[in-house]
């Protein structure tokens, strides 16, 4: 077939210019080309975000003079002494309980809508089931939180709709609850936690989901041969094996609550939250350590939090 | 066994209830962008007109924050879909010392509340003495972008063939012709989806923007100030609907670029 002398077969191509030689050397030296890889994410996450968290922490341990309103760097745990003040272990007890009450409001909507897109959508509801939880997930967060507050304005249509069913007494009786009621449902707890609760809802959605999905239907089969009935079966078999997918939402849930400032900013009592006593300690205060040692407490709860969840196995469904 | 096919009749409405709470409160922000009541929420509206509109148009203080949240979306995505795409290329080569610290540092800007992203970079900017301008912006914006590209990039990679590359170097293609000609179109749509989620995320972002802005205002947060002390409240409810559509095609058009694989962008939980 060959009319000219088969030539020796070349160990190594020829270099054909500077694209060729980097190339053999990325392939002599993996780890090289590992490294410019990682160098420019590593450079930004390691300076930007940690180095921005390091100053977080260095800002909280400074504090601020009294009457000159001039930060101080010097080293101090003043600053942390601080938030041990009555009103402000408030606005952090205040905090922890909303995250926990919208956690739980949060599961309990949501594992109706996680248990049947696992276990009973099927092809397209399938797809319109995830869509369903997923575009509420990416759309606009302001936009949500002021669709609710024309919702629950007070001449807005929840008024609208109790006055049309004859139900504004149920309406006035759950506003005058002690503690969480208010003059409107935009003017009262309630109504904060119905926003978080919603705006939340589908990070808590899709972790169950995926959790709910890894249960065996023989499972499910074995346990109603045994005789189990079906509340048996959802408490005996169903809840435990989710239970890991709810804690995986929880984490986002409650985080997510934890840090909000907008929020109780536009529905709600005027009673502040974590978020908006750093936000407000930072701005129109000026003081930032104080403004940082509160940032730090999220990060603290958090912290516990993920190394319970850890235990849990919550981390296998994310 | 009947029971195990069709859903219980309760968990229907449940779930059914679960999806109109969902949904039903967006359409609120279109109809009253229409109502001809400016001063209050006021349920039904007394009458529709499309003023609105026409008044938005005519706001002078609306179209800079809508330059600068463009802007600013713009330079974080395409900063994003580098520097993302870079880590995903690594974490897919190789297994290497400090793999899982290095994910976690990835997921950590948006795992962690927004609050403490935007405090951090504040108080980062404070010590340094670095004034506000679009590029602190940027930085907050970027940071928290790379993850949704990384896990796009990092979802393709996984699933891409090794054989395919080492066929293209068989064939004497060097390591960037097989990134031009093999990878990079392999990766196309799931890049083109982070960048669009990215780009999603960065427009209609306020929680980082408003420790990294300063004195500047993005359209999130002409609408938050709108919000807390409204002036004519239908013209917010008509940038909600330009905020809502520009976050709401990006996501629609990158799950159905995404579709069909084992990892759906967005998913990422």
């Amino acid at each position: 077939m060959n009319a000219a002398p088969p030539e020796p077969v070349a160990v190594t191509l020829p270099a054909r210019g500077p694209g060729d030689r980097l190339s053999g050397l990325f392939w002599r030296h993996p780890k090289l080309l590992l490294g410019l890889l990682l160098a420019p994410p590593l450079l930004w996450l390691g300076v930007v975000y940690l180095g921005s968290l390091a100053a977080l922490l260095l800002q909280s341990f400074y504090y601020i003079d009294e009457f000159s309103g001039v930060v101080v760097p010097e080293f101090t745990l003043k600053t942390y002494a601080e938030l041990f003040r009555a009103q402000n272990l408030d606005i952090i007890l205040r905090t922890v309980l909303m995250a926990a009450a919208v956690t739980l409001g949060c599961a309990v909507i949501g594992f109706p809508v996680a248990y049947f897109a696992a276990r009973y959508a099927k092809g397209a509801w399938k797809a319109a089931f995830y869509l369903g939880v997923l575009l509420p997930l990416w759309s606009s967060y302001l936009v949500k939180v002021y669709a609710w507050k024309l919702i629950l304005a007070k001449e807005g249509i929840i008024t609208w709709a109790a006055e049309g069913t004859g139900t504004s007494a149920i309406l006035n009786a759950v506003l005058s609850l002690p503690g969480i009621g208010g003059n409107s449902l935009s003017t009262s707890y309630i109504g904060t936690w119905v926003v978080f609760v919603y705006v939340w809802l589908p990070y808590m959605i899709l972790p169950m989901q995926a959790a709910l999905e890894r249960v065996p239907v023989s499972l499910l089969e074995a346990s109603a041969d045994l005789g189990a009935t079906r509340a048996q079966t959802f408490r005996t078999v169903i809840l435990p094996l989710a239970l890991p997918g709810v804690i995986a939402g929880s984490i986002f849930t409650f985080s997510l609550t934890l840090g909000d400032y907008i929020i109780p900013q536009i529905v709600g009592t005027s009673a502040r939250f974590i978020g908006l006593a750093v936000y407000q300690f930072q701005g129109t205060a000026g003081n930032i350590p104080l403004a940082a040692a509160f940032a730090v407490v999220p990060i603290v709860i958090m912290l516990v939090y993920l190394t319970i969840a850890k235990r849990q196995g919550a981390f296998d469904v994310l | 066994m009947s029971s195990e096919t069709r859903p219980p009749v309760g968990l229907t409405v449940a779930a059914g209830l679960g999806l109109l709470f969902l949904h039903l409160p967006i359409l609120l922000i279109f109809l009253y962008a229409f109502t001809t009541e400016e001063r209050t929420y006021q349920f039904p509206p007394p009458g529709l007109t499309t003023k609105w509109f026409a008044v938005a148009w005519a706001r002078e203080d609306i179209w800079p924050p809508l330059y600068l949240s463009l802007k600013v979306a713009a330079i974080s995505t395409a900063l994003a879909l580098v520097l993302g795409t870079l880590a995903a290329a690594a974490m897919s080569r190789a297994r290497f010392f400090g793999r899982e610290q290095l994910s976690l540092l990835i997921l950590l800007p948006i795992a962690l509340p927004g609050i403490i992203t935007g405090m951090s970079l504040r108080s980062a900017f404070d010590v340094m003495g670095m004034p506000f301008s679009t590029w602190t912006i940027v930085l907050g914006h970027a940071t928290f972008c790379i993850v949704i590209v990384f896990n796009n990039a990092v979802a393709r990679f996984r699933r891409l063939s090794g054989s395919i590359v080492e066929a293209s170097a068989d064939l004497g293609a060097n390591g960037f012709q097989t990134f031009w000609h093999v990878i990079l179109p392999n990766l196309a749509s799931a890049l083109l989806a982070g960048g669009m989620l990215a780009f999603a995320l960065s427009f209609d972002e306020v929680i980082v923007t408003t420790f990294t802005a300063g004195q500047q205002s993005t359209l999130p947060i002409w609408m938050l100030n709108e919000l807390v002390r409204p002036r004519q409240r239908p013209v917010t409810n008509v940038v909600a609907i330009v905020v809502f559509a520009t976050t709401f095609v990006p996501i629609l058009l990158a799950y159905y670029l995404t579709r069909g694989g084992d990892d759906t962008a967005g998913a990422g939980k």
